[in-house]
């Protein structure tokens, strides 16, 4: 009880305080909206629909960063035996979990909008995050399914670890499944950035990081909070 | 020296066990019959080698998640999983042995597999034949050290197939373009690089799945 009670203090001292993150995302994320609707011109190809692409690849690489944190959390808890680990690194999976789903949502509505079907195969970043998807949604399976305890932080640790393995392997293996039917080349050619569209891109870039981070803060503090009332209620009882 | 001979005594406790009690190497044998033939009607027709390669993968993938759900069963039931944990030998010779003996299991179910497959869809190349030597060592050693995870959960059998298959998706990328294209130098090479890759992390990291 002492011991999480200690760490709640400790969090709060040497971390930005929740509501200026909270003031923080919703300003960053209102002033992409703003940018992604009114300020960045419409795609010459693509047009309007274009815009989703400013939210969608800044949820897919804030995702990554949320599975690199559970697996940077998990090894902390592996190796230094960090109290606050096991718990830091489920937060991140859950989040990057709720994050990944919508690359997901976000790629399904690209890709009606574009090529008019709800699911392509052919599109790499979207098929690697239904692989994750399925991966880290056994992770709470595996999780849920072990009683609180060493044990289970040490079950969940080692698979959020080879979640970090798994995304460039599997990344390497759907490039290769589409070389079976028919070649395609990599090209690093990205699009034309400038302008505008560049400002608006890094401004969600910014926001949609902030937000998740808040979020991962948000749900940290609310699972503490659970932990130290269920650690008072056993003292009481 | 000490670890070989660990690992060499643990992998025969597991093969002299199967061979007196015969619990996982029949099983394994009759499913992945019974599977061919219930492709046969679930493509109907001729199917092409392509669609026949794919269902063989499935096969071997689907046969070998019937020997590991298997593999920590008499550890469970006769509660020598703490006896094993506590012997004083390295922990990742716990995981090497029973990949090993799983690795025994399935190639014996292929030997049978593969001309069953042969005799009922289409002839086995070689590099068909590489691929599973090269898939077989990967599905055993990731699928132990899962199999380990999910015999500590309460689920377990229902667990180990969520775990397993998503990690076995690069292996079947692998294994099905080695089989089908001309030249499956580069499949065969992701086959070896994953083998590798999860093989050291499964024996890095097998000492806290066991212990506390």
């Amino acid at each position: 009880m002492n011991r999480s009670a200690a760490t709640i203090e400790v969090v709060a001292r040497t971390r930005i305080p929740l509501p200026v993150l909270a003031v923080a995302s919703l300003v960053l994320v209102t002033t992409a909206l703003a940018f992604v609707f009114f300020v960045a011109p419409n795609d010459a190809n693509q047009g309007f629909s274009q815009r989703i692409f400013y939210f969608h690849v800044s949820i897919a690489i804030t995702a990554y960063a949320l599975f690199a944190g559970a697996a940077w959390k998990a090894l902390r808890h592996l190796w230094k035996r960090d109290p606050r680990a096991d718990l830091e690194s489920y937060v991140f999976v859950h989040q990057g979990v709720i994050f990944g789903t919508l690359v997901l949502l976000t790629g399904s509505i690209w890709a009606k909008i574009s090529w008019g079907r709800w699911w392509l195969w052919s599109s790499d970043q979207l098929v690697l995050f239904l692989v994750l998807f399925l991966f880290y949604c056994a992770y709470f399976m595996l999780r849920f399914s072990v009683d609180p305890g060493p044990q289970r932080a040490n079950l969940s640790a080692v698979y959020a670890l080879f979640g970090v393995v798994l995304i460039p392997v599997s990344f390497a293996a759907i490039r290769l499944a589409k070389d079976i039917i028919h070649p395609v080349v990599f090209t690093l050619k990205g699009p034309q950035f400038g302008g505008w569209i560049l400002v608006t891109y890094c401004i969600a870039q910014v926001a949609v990081p902030v937000l998740a981070y808040t979020l991962y803060r948000l749900e940290l503090s609310s699972k503490r909070l659970d932990i130290r009332l269920r650690d008072l209620r056993e003292v009481l009882a | 020296m000490n670890y070989v001979r660990d690992v060499g005594a643990l992998t025969r406790k597991d093969l002299l066990l199967e061979l007196r009690a015969r619990d996982t190497l029949p099983a394994m044998l009759l499913f992945v019959a019974a599977v061919f033939v219930v492709f046969h009607f679930a493509l109907p027709g001729e199917p092409s080698k392509l669609e026949t390669t794919g269902l063989l993968w499935v096969a071997i993938l689907f046969t070998a998640l019937l020997g590991l759900g298997r593999a920590f069963v008499p550890e469970r039931e006769q509660r020598t999983l703490d006896g094993l944990v506590l012997a004083p030998c390295d922990r990742s010779a716990i995981w090497l042995a029973k990949s090993l003996a799983t690795l025994a299991f399935l190639a014996a179910a292929e030997v049978v597999a593969l001309p069953l497959y042969a005799l009922f869809f289409h002839h086995v190349g070689g590099a068909t034949v590489a691929a599973v030597l090269l898939a077989d060592l990967g599905i055993c050693a990731v699928g132990t050290f899962l199999g380990a995870m999910a015999v500590a959960t309460r689920a377990r059998d229902l667990i180990l197939p969520l775990l397993f298959l998503p990690l076995a998706i690069p292996i079947v990328v692998g294994a099905v373009g080695a089989s089908v294209v001309h030249s499956p130098g580069r499949y065969l090479g992701f086959l070896a690089l994953y083998d590798l890759l999860f093989a050291v992390v499964c024996w890095a990291s097998f000492e806290f799945v066991v212990s506390e």
